[in-house]
């Protein structure tokens, strides 16, 4: 999953260490989530959606496409 | 609890990694006592014995609960950290200790299997698998 928290951090020029006691987690979980190399888990994301004032699909967007099968939609 | 949630994540993580070290420390002072006590300390004496592995398993449940509220007070991140290494560090114990007791029934080791080694090996895997863990998150 991709993300803009790097961005978003650095336009409010805001350290990892002040976006994760912000967030309330740990700055290496920041790095990590920065990196693409943890996906948060929704309750987080929301509160990252919340701290920077804008929806979650503007902060977080998936990587892969789903495709929704015709004969699902029933 | 109240004010625990207005603490910074570092302090609270800080508090309960401190309380579980302080258990962890004590658990194992009552395991040094229980080991070598009744030879050293009381001379075998039954009642005194029986007092200290009272003693070793309350403080182990101690520790326990100071561990459970530990993880508790991670992120997610380093709680997923913790249970990966946790399983591993379970299923190891399970396939070493195993075939290594049944090595020893039949004599194909030279020395007892001893319960320190299994706690050693579980030790050792869960340092090396939470720094495997750790280093992959960076």
């Amino acid at each position: 999953m991709k993300n803009r928290l790097k961005v978003l951090r650095a336009e409010r020029d805001w350290t990892q260490a002040q976006l994760a006691e912000a967030l309330q987690v740990s700055r290496q979980t920041v790095n990590a989530i920065e990196k693409g190399k943890f996906d948060p888990s929704l309750p987080l994301a929301f509160r990252a959606a919340r701290l920077f004032n804008m929806p979650i699909e503007q902060i977080f967007n998936d990587d892969e496409v789903i495709s929704v099968d015709d004969s699902e939609r029933g | 609890m109240a004010s625990d949630q207005h603490k910074s994540y570092e302090s609270r993580v800080a508090t309960t990694t401190l309380t579980l070290a302080a258990w962890t420390g004590t658990w194992v002072a009552t395991c040094a006592v229980l080991a070598f006590g009744p030879k050293f300390l009381w001379a075998e004496n039954t009642a005194i014995t029986l007092a200290a592995v009272a003693l070793n398993v309350l403080v182990g449940v101690a520790m326990v609960i100071a561990n459970k509220k530990h993880i508790a007070s991670l992120d997610e991140m380093h709680k997923r950290i913790t249970l990966e290494a946790m399983g591993i560090t379970l299923g190891v114990g399970l396939i070493v200790s195993v075939p290594y007791s049944l090595m020893d029934a039949y004599d194909l080791i030279a020395f007892d299997a001893e319960i320190a080694h299994l706690v050693a090996i579980m030790g050792i895997t869960y340092l090396a698998s939470t720094i495997w863990r750790v280093w992959s998150f960076r």
